[in-house]
């Protein structure tokens, strides 16, 4: 194996045009360690002056092969992982994953585990949407935005803090139903949350929607037609942007999403600008959801009764022969799983995220994939960006909302 | 079954002489590699706007077929969701490029030959997608070991650290 792995022109001859090969275009390397590609993402970039000719995304940097080690864990153990996928939306990974385990074994889930993880989910969706914006109007030059979307971020965080134990990887939501109850101070602290958010919304409002410089840099900029977005395989806000009303928790609702009263905004501009009104009008909705949920929270337990999957309460194991049988079995060995092969999909901040489960009917997943949002969202970057300005490709990056631990898995 | 769904599936099994199969709720077809293609384009003609996901599974040390390439269909129109599976053997796997049709198919079969090493013909840019251009052998095959780095102890830390690469001039 040669110690420096060489690529030349003749290697890239069929992703760029011919006047690479002449020297009369420029290729440039954007990244992988740049400010303005949100992790470390490549992109190859070929220049005519200051246009972009071409775009050649590289990702892969942050690859970490949790496919192959989550077929070498059993189920539960496996969960851990999952975290690590996509670290701004952790509680939605835990929910896919729970979703596909629940669906593979036939597990049913109290409803108040239900309302606690929508609750949840839509907690961590406005904050990674929170990061989206001020990442991205960072990217544009409004330095404010991400100082203020930082603040009621950690608002967020210390309620997952509250709940779980930890701020980012919570391993909350389990097969069956959530880790354990919400503590008290739960209610309180999401009460204050959704009382105070509005006006913060509003806040971020007034900084960017009529902000004539914000405008110039995101109107009009990146623009992609919904049949496009949908043919690269576009899901999430991006396609909304586009005019394809598909939002899953709408058209195949899970978790009891169908009794919450939201709507789903849509745009047809598929600009940047367009993809800016969607996620913050989705921060608005989010917090409806989040009001309702808790209004009528349920009362109930927050785990499954069926002790071949789910682990009985700590409780009970003093007590019960059989409750110590169970916990024994299930954290030496784990749960067979039947035979066969599920795929379940939820909505993460970024698109459709979902998990193929096939189980040869052991204690371990046969085979786990991920249908991570980012790494098709990201496929349309060479769409969105021929013929663009260099610095309007970093306010387009911005507008995907890419999470390279999503993307490389 | 969806009752939306049932007229396709029932087409398609006419056309393809496959059998679809339901498992929770999720339904799929089993369609020989060679007829992929033309199953892709006519599930797009059907409304399937939406290829969801492309990988495989391998059953090594099966032999024929070692994969299954799978694809995951969604109709945003219809809200209907389709699965498809394809046998490939395990001596020179390859599959036809779907990306023509679907061109998220571009990356997932990019990726299909990165993790599994299955070839799919006819692909504009058929390079490792997610490990590094020279790296040696297919990830995600179950022939391939996990990889670990042997934990250096008292009794064994001079041996392990021969091994090193550093220790070699």
């Amino acid at each position: 194996m040669p110690d420096i792995f060489e690529v030349t022109i003749d290697d890239l001859k069929h992703l760029v045009s011919e006047r690479a090969a002449t020297g009369e275009t420029v290729l440039l390397n954007m990244g992988p360690q740049h400010p303005s590609t949100h992790g470390v993402l490549r992109l190859l970039l070929e220049l005519d002056g200051e246009i972009v000719i071409s775009c050649i995304p590289d990702i892969g940097f942050l690859h970490t092969g949790i496919e192959k080690n989550m077929e070498a864990k059993t189920y539960q153990k496996a969960e851990v992982m999952t975290d690590r996928l996509d670290y701004l939306n952790t509680v939605g990974n835990n929910l896919a994953y729970s979703m596909a385990v629940e669906k593979l074994v036939d597990l049913d889930v109290p409803p108040r585990a239900q309302a606690i993880r929508v609750i949840l989910v839509e907690l961590q969706r406005i904050a990674s949407h929170l990061i989206w914006l001020g990442t991205a109007a960072l990217d544009v030059a409004a330095m404010s935005t991400f100082l203020y979307c930082f603040r009621e971020r950690e608002y967020i965080l210390d309620i997952l803090e509250l709940v779980s134990g930890q701020r980012m990887m919570t391993t909350y939501i389990r097969p069956g139903g959530v880790w354990r109850d919400v503590p008290v101070e739960f209610e309180a602290a999401v009460r204050d949350f959704v009382k105070t958010f509005p006006r913060r919304i509003d806040q971020y409002e007034a900084l960017l929607t009529r902000n004539p410089l914000f405008l110039d840099r995101t109107l009009g900029i990146g623009r992609i037609s919904g049949v496009d977005a949908l043919n690269v395989g576009m899901t999430g806000p991006g396609l909304r942007a586009s005019g394809v009303d598909w939002d899953l928790r709408k058209a195949r609702p899970y978790t009891g999403y169908e009794q919450y009263d939201f709507d789903v905004p849509t745009r047809t501009e598929g600009d940047v600008y367009a993809r800016y009104l969607v996620r913050v009008q989705e921060l608005r909705e989010s917090l409806k959801i989040v009001e309702q949920a808790l209004n009528k929270l349920p009362m109930g337990p927050v785990r499954s009764n069926n002790h071949k999957y789910v682990p009985p309460p700590r409780s009970e194991i003093g007590v019960s022969m059989e409750a110590l049988i169970h916990h024994f079995k299930l954290w030496t060995e784990g749960f067979n799983a039947p035979q066969g092969s599920v795929y379940s999909a939820v909505e993460s901040p970024r698109g459709e995220l979902g998990v193929y489960l096939e189980s040869d009917g052991g204690p371990k997943p046969y085979r786990v994939h991920w249908r991570t949002p980012s790494f098709d969202n990201l496929q349309a970057m060479p769409l969105m960006t021929s013929g663009v300005y260099v610095a309007d490709l970093v306010a387009i990056i911005g507008s995907i909302d890419i999470v390279l631990g999503d993307v490389d898995r | 079954m969806d009752k939306k769904l049932q007229p396709i599936v029932e087409k398609l099994e006419k056309m393809f002489g496959a059998t679809a199969s339901e498992y929770r709720g999720d339904v799929s077809l089993v369609i020989p590699r060679e007829q992929i293609i033309v199953a892709c384009e006519q599930l797009k003609a059907l409304g399937f706007e939406l290829l969801s996901t492309l990988s495989a599974v391998d059953y090594w040390p099966q032999e024929a077929p070692r994969f299954h390439v799978l694809y995951q269909f969604t109709s945003v129109s219809r809200n209907l969701r389709l699965g498809l599976r394809v046998p490939v053997p395990g001596v020179n796997p390859t599959i036809p490029s779907v990306s023509g049709i679907y061109r998220n198919a571009n990356w997932r079969e990019r990726e299909l030959w990165d993790m599994f090493g299955i070839k799919a013909e006819g692909h504009p840019d058929l390079r490792r997608i997610l490990m590094p251009a020279d790296w040696e052998g297919h990830p995600l095959r179950k022939d391939y070991p996990l990889g670990y780095e042997e934990p250096q102890f008292t009794f064994n830390f001079e041996e392990i650290d021969l091994r090193k690469p550093y220790a070699k001039e």
